[in-house]
């Protein structure tokens, strides 16, 4: 095989690790909605920690992002 | 048909003082926030009125963000905090009108904004503690053997937070409108097929749509995860010990 194809099924597999970095997004939120149901009047006062957890988790996918894409456009 | 990272060319518009189009909307989000919110305060009336209400929920909503993540002396961060908040939400926000560029697409501008955080972070803590910011990497009641390796992780952990601040932002915005571009592509595509797949040409479109509404919360969220995480850092600079 050519590199080309190479390089493209490089940006393919990188693009595993934004799914994986969705499931964690995906557990951070689902964890503080089912603790907010069980004692809503905390979960304001939450709400900032989660997105903080959110946006940690979602970088890692991001790098991933950035990895497909310099493979793909440069 | 155009690529869908073309939109993200850089164009100049003076060449001579190398004024482009990123300046001009970088310009244009500062020219919208100073006289939006000018606009908005000129009365100071006691009981807001509609535009004053928005600036005031906006003040407010910055303040408390500030104020839960450093405490009352973290005010002193306000004017930054605030800038930083408004930039990059109007800058968001700016892009999502079709046709025009979006300034925080570029990693040199959201690097140079958190370069300009964590640049505030060091020189404040070390003008504030001294060699005492130095207790940042430290951890109390940390094992003495477990000790330097916890120094490299907090030390390259710290190191990396400039890459990732900026890295997220840019790459939000930057994904954001490439899907947006792709799935615009898709009804040109379609449409112009021809016979059948014509007729599903406005499946596409209704998903660009989607998309649209899906990247107006992506450029809020974005706005106030670049400040909580500013607010953040900061509370380091303050409060430097674990």
């Amino acid at each position: 095989m050519d590199p080309v194809a190479f390089k493209f099924l490089g940006a393919g597999l990188a693009c595993i690790g934004m799914g994986l970095a969705a499931m964690g997004v995906g557990n951070i939120f689902g964890n503080f909605l089912s603790g907010a149901l069980r004692n809503p009047s905390a979960a304001d006062g939450q709400f900032a920690r989660a997105f903080i957890g959110a946006a940690l988790a979602e970088g890692l996918g991001i790098f991933c992002l950035v990895v497909a894409l310099v493979l793909l456009f440069t | 048909m155009a690529s869908p990272i073309e939109q993200f060319q850089i164009k100049p518009i003076i060449p001579v003082i190398n004024f482009t189009n990123s300046s001009l909307f970088m310009i244009g989000a500062a020219a919208v926030i100073v006289g939006g919110l000018l606009l908005a305060t000129r009365k100071r009336a006691v009981v807001p009125g509609r535009a004053q209400s928005v600036a005031e929920v906006l003040h407010d909503f910055v303040a408390n963000t500030l104020v839960d993540a450093t405490g009352k002396e973290g005010m002193k961060f306000f004017p930054l905090v605030f800038s930083l908040f408004m930039f990059v939400l109007t800058a968001n926000l700016l892009g999502m009108i079709p046709g025009f560029f979006t300034v925080t697409s570029h990693i040199i501008v959201t690097f140079a904004l958190a370069m300009l955080v964590i640049g505030t972070v060091v020189i404040y803590g070390f003008m504030k503690h001294g060699t005492h910011f130095l207790g940042l990497f430290v951890p109390s009641g940390v094992p003495g053997w477990l000790l330097p390796f916890i120094v490299v992780i907090e030390l390259i952990s710290f190191l990396s937070r400039p890459i990732s601040l900026s890295l997220r932002l840019f790459a939000n915005m930057l994904a954001g409108h490439i899907a947006l571009k792709v799935f615009a592509g898709f009804v040109v595509a379609l449409l112009g097929a021809g016979g059948a797949l014509t007729i599903l040409a406005p499946l596409p479109l209704l998903m660009a749509v989607a998309l649209m509404a899906l990247e107006f919360l992506v450029a809020a969220l974005q706005a106030y995860v670049f400040t909580v995480l500013t607010c953040i850092y900061l509370n380091d600079a303050l409060h430097p010990g674990h």
